[in-house]
């Protein structure tokens, strides 16, 4: 089971600005990027302008492995929005980085995720202009 | 000497009725519980000369002070998120400490309940902050979108690192609304609830039930605060606050601090707990009742293990049975029922029942209460502060 959206309601977009634009243009093409700190090697997330271990001004967007595990999940029973269909599940990914990402899961049931689940990234193209990261369970 | 140190004194409390419909404005409920909150103190709109309000509240300073006639205010600021109530005493507080005003006001009026939600129609129209916007961007897009849910992500966490099953939490709202249910002003007056309702209560998040979180309100409150030597001119006992303290760190959001080594434990308010009680000079076994934050009640275990009530992981141990933390137990919590038992106005509610305690006025009173902790905003930017009645 995958989220189901409601045709008739649009997802809500993510407002892009531009400490977080290298993120969504990554996932456009189909790649999980997260902010690295050039000066001291940090991994960041969710992006900031300055590295708050060496307050570096200077980052890049860094590839990840995709590779990760459950740290958390909530299962909505009641939809926060219409465009969503209850029930549905929200996880909170701990990367191979380190930093964790707010997501859902594809191909299982709420029942069947738990706490460090391993997890790897897929791309969902849920609509026009709009690509999602979102995980399904690892071998 | 810290200069937050027993320098200031509440005076005077207001609060209107608890309604799912005020048929008001914030604005005129606002006027309402600042009347009898002067009233209760003895003082008159002339004498206000501060005022300090909730960032998102709907009514600003200069509606207030030209519909009360307060002619010379000198003071005014404000406080954001749910740790705004003890934060608003706390800048009353150095406001007289420091002599730039004598008489300052506290308020927050919220349509809760009959009127949009200011946060959700902020983000509908587009005005939003930086921090919202990036909150926003990672979670609205993946339909994390409620403050529940927000809040369950922590908790199932909890849960998994300390063995806890949810059923566990019910003994929280069943205490706030066991003191509510003595509580004619609030929304759930002869309306206990038991295990078996909790048990019953629909998931909405799952770990979350419809009764781990708060009843939307239309209500308003005020409190008057004063110096210690002004407060003992006037018409009440003055309630004096002994300490009060503020704490955000660098991962701290608002419900979703969900990017630092550990979210099963709530670290602002460990702080805010740690300040307040050096400050004030007292430990957690000389409180007689709480005022926690029962926005969402499986926060309220967490509160405890980070005030050094229990330690950690053995919250809900002893919230178990409701014994400890009802009317005659070791350590009442949120004895007028505070956001799930009374309504819910932000925290607001639960400063006006820590007066009540310590002057005796309270429907669920506290026998001989000296000492009240109220705590605001689990799960985010946080506040707190200790009451007492001697000085």
């Amino acid at each position: 089971m995958s989220m189901v959206y409601d045709s008739e309601y649009p997802v809500p977009m993510p407002p892009i600005i531009w400490d977080n634009m290298g993120f969504w243009e990554g996932i456009k093409r189909h790649e999980l990027v997260f902010q690295r700190c050039k000066e001291c090697g940090t991994w960041l997330h969710p992006p900031r302008p300055v590295c708050p271990k060496c307050r570096s001004l200077e980052k890049e967007w860094a590839r990840s492995t995709g590779k990760g595990t459950v740290y958390s999940w909530v299962t909505y029973l009641e939809s926060a929005h219409p465009s969503f269909k209850a029930p549905y599940s929200v996880v909170l990914v701990e990367m191979e980085e380190g930093v964790r990402l707010v997501s859902n899961m594809v191909d299982i049931s709420p029942q069947e995720i738990s706490i460090g689940m391993p997890v790897e990234v897929v791309f969902d193209d849920i609509a026009e202009g709009l690509t999602l990261p979102k995980f399904r369970k690892a071998g | 000497m810290n200069s937050m140190e027993n320098r200031a004194a509440i005076v005077g409390i207001g609060v209107t009725d608890f309604s799912k419909d005020s048929q008001r404005t914030e604005l005129y409920m606002t006027c309402q519980c600042i009347k009898e909150a002067l009233d209760d103190a003895g003082l008159t709109p002339e004498d206000v000369d501060g005022l300090v309000k909730q960032t998102d509240d709907a009514t600003d300073e200069h509606a207030v002070t030209s519909s009360m006639g307060m002619g010379n205010l000198t003071y005014f600021g404000e406080c954001r998120w749910g740790a705004a109530p003890s934060a608003m005493i706390m800048r009353a507080a150095m406001g007289v400490a420091a002599g730039v005003a004598n008489y300052i006001v506290v308020y927050r009026a919220v349509n809760g309940s009959s009127k949009r939600r200011m946060v959700a129609s902020m983000r509908a129209s587009g005005q939003m902050s930086t921090s919202d916007l990036l909150q926003w961007t990672f979670h609205a897009p993946f339909g994390h979108m409620s403050n529940a849910g927000r809040v369950a992500m922590i908790v199932r966490r909890y849960m998994h690192e300390f063995g806890v099953n949810s059923d566990q939490f019910g003994w929280v709202p069943i205490a706030c609304r066991e003191h509510g249910a003595r509580n004619p002003n609030g929304m759930f007056y002869e309306k206990p609830l038991n295990f078996e309702d909790y048990l019953k209560s629909k998931m909405v998040v799952e770990p979350l039930r419809r009764l781990d979180y708060y009843e939307e309100a239309d209500a308003a409150a005020a409190l008057v605060v004063t110096t210690r030597e002004r407060a003992k001119d006037l018409r009440q006992r003055p309630v004096y606050v002994l300490s009060a303290a503020q704490d955000m760190l660098a991962e701290t959001e608002e419900l979703t601090s969900y990017y630092r080594p550990s979210i099963s434990s709530l670290l602002e308010i460990g702080k805010v707990g740690n300040k307040i009680f050096a400050m004030a000079g007292v430990a957690p076994k000389d409180i007689n009742c709480v005022q926690l934050d029962d926005s969402y009640g499986p926060l309220v275990p967490m509160q405890l293990e980070e005030l050094g009530f229990c330690k950690p992981g053995e919250g809900t141990d002893f919230c178990k049975g409701g014994d400890r933390i009802t009317l005659g137990g070791e350590l009442p919590l949120n004895t007028s029922g505070g956001s799930l038992g009374e309504g819910h106005i932000h925290g607001m509610n639960h400063l006006i029942e820590a007066v009540r305690q310590i002057r005796g006025t309270s429907t669920a009173q506290v026998k001989d209460a000296e000492l009240v902790l109220v705590a605001s905003g689990a799960g985010g930017p946080a506040s707190g502060l200790i009451l007492g009645g001697k000085s």
